[in-house]
């Protein structure tokens, strides 16, 4: 119960209903107001793989809400001595009210949900699903655009191993969205992906040229290649810095398009970008803390107040 | 004659009808039945069926089908129809039916899949997600696999 593993879980009312909830929680987030709603309870941060953005974010939006964080790393722990992922969840649903677990197998944040009494929050599982940064990325989406509806999103970069773009455009096609998927042909969206999109009756159409896409589209997604996830250095050699916006590219874009990325960045996104009208990727990383304070109210059945202050 | 006279009666054991042309081996493989064994086994493959066109047949001496076998056979004979023989005569006929939820039936074929590591104790679950033709994918992780991965998969 509770449980966000895929963006499945969340119907597209829901979606709206945790947006509109973090949209109220926005100073809270900043610190402007404390809202102690989640006083008493405990997140555990169960992080079996690095991360900045997310696991500070979460930390962030526990204690924000008056909460406490229990963190987890599997460094030095009993994961290092051959400790199963059934066996540390066990001890986790005893000590903590919910959890966000990231782990490099996919399927990880599935099978915790079925370990465990408390509710687990899918923080990435390997190159499966990311829900809480699909809805971060979703809650900066309708601010920028004022809806989620109809519109054109072009994703770009590693579409193969990327988690977040796997999650994202799942959401995106259930409200309207056309897609543009551009990746070199190594990192394509896996078919079973592509297909499921396609179901839903999307527009998704698939090249390896960004610049043609730049003055239609409502939103550029770019995402980093990464270079963990890759068997061998020579096959990352060749697609490495594939892909790079400057600032000179969005001479053509729309007034309100908006470049985002999920962060952290390499050369992706050129910093002549930040200085744009279109650069949103820093507020995007803010909007961690409010969306996921949302996530953790509804996940553990507490009610936002409609306004805040 | 009937088509299943090609090979001798037999006493007690299962009939397995209306498998895939084709696929009799297959069904040999997936419900684990030993070859070497003394008992017969017979096979006919590749006979004119009203239903399918064309079909195999397998008949198993001394060996009756259960619940988890048939579980089995559903993902890739889905349209096998069983009959329990006992002293020459049909004492049994059962369908097989495909089930959304396939727990511990057959494995992920994906490498990274939280399942591959050996000693995590829920079971093997795949989901169908199409019937026909039958498409599976992994109920933890999501990744799909193709009938002759599947096969390979069977637990």
């Amino acid at each position: 119960m509770g449980d966000l593993v895929t963006m499945d879980d969340l119907t597209n009312d829901d979606i709206v209903a945790v947006l509109d909830d973090a949209e109220v929680l926005v100073p809270v987030a900043r610190g402007e107001v404390f809202l102690p709603l989640l006083q008493g309870k405990v997140l555990a941060n169960m992080f079996f793989e690095n991360s900045t953005r997310t696991r500070m974010s979460f930390e962030a939006a526990m204690k924000r809400l008056g909460g406490s964080v229990l963190n987890f790393s599997s460094i030095g722990t009993s994961v290092a001595k051959g400790e199963t992922l059934y066996d540390t969840m066990q001890m986790i649903d005893g000590y903590a009210d919910i959890a966000a677990i990231r782990h490099p197998r996919q399927g990880a944040a599935q099978y915790s949900a079925d370990a465990v009494g408390i509710p687990i929050l899918n923080a990435g599982d390997g190159a499966g699903n990311h829900p809480t940064q699909t809805m971060l990325d979703l809650f900066t989406i309708r601010q920028a655009h004022g809806t989620l509806e109809g519109l054109n999103v072009v994703l770009v970069g590693d579409l193969r191993y990327g988690r977040t773009v796997h999650s994202l455009s799942h959401a995106l096609v259930r409200f309207g969205a056309s897609l543009t998927l551009i990746s070199p042909s190594s990192l394509k969206m896996p078919v079973e992906i592509v297909s499921d999109l396609r179901s839903h009756g999307a527009e998704v159409s698939e090249t390896e040229s960004l610049q043609n896409q730049i003055a239609t589209a409502d939103v550029i997604y770019m995402t980093r290649i990464q270079k963990e996830r890759f068997p061998d250095e020579d096959e990352y050699a060749k697609v490495a810095g594939i892909f790079k916006l400057e600032a000179a590219d969005l001479g053509e874009a729309k007034k309100g398009m908006i470049v985002m990325h999920p962060l952290p960045r390499v050369d992706e996104i050129s910093p002549s970008v930040d200085a744009t009208e279109h650069a949103k990727y820093f507020e995007q990383a803010f909007n961690g803390v409010p969306t996921r304070m949302a996530l953790l109210c509804k996940s553990l059945g507490v009610d936002v107040p409609k306004k805040v202050g | 004659m009937s088509e299943m006279r090609r090979v001798t009666a037999i006493r007690n054991g299962t009939v397995v009808d209306h498998i895939p042309t084709g696929r009799a081996m297959q069904v040999i493989r997936i419900l684990g039945i030993d070859t070497t064994r003394a008992t017969p086994v017979s096979l006919v493959m590749n006979v004119p069926s009203d239903k399918l066109g064309r079909k195999d047949v397998l008949k198993i001496e001394d060996r009756e089908l259960d619940q988890e076998d048939l579980d089995r056979l559903a993902l890739i004979a889905p349209a096998a129809s069983i009959a329990i023989i006992r002293n020459h005569a049909v004492a049994e006929k059962m369908d097989v039916e495909l089930s959304d939820d396939l727990v511990n039936i057959a494995k992920c074929s994906f490498s990274n899949c939280i399942t591959k590591s050996d000693r995590e104790p829920l079971p093997q679950r795949l989901r169908v997600i199409k019937h026909d033709p039958i498409e599976v994918r992994c109920y933890y992780c999501g990744r799909g696999q193709d009938m002759d991965e599947l096969i390979e998969n069977i637990l």
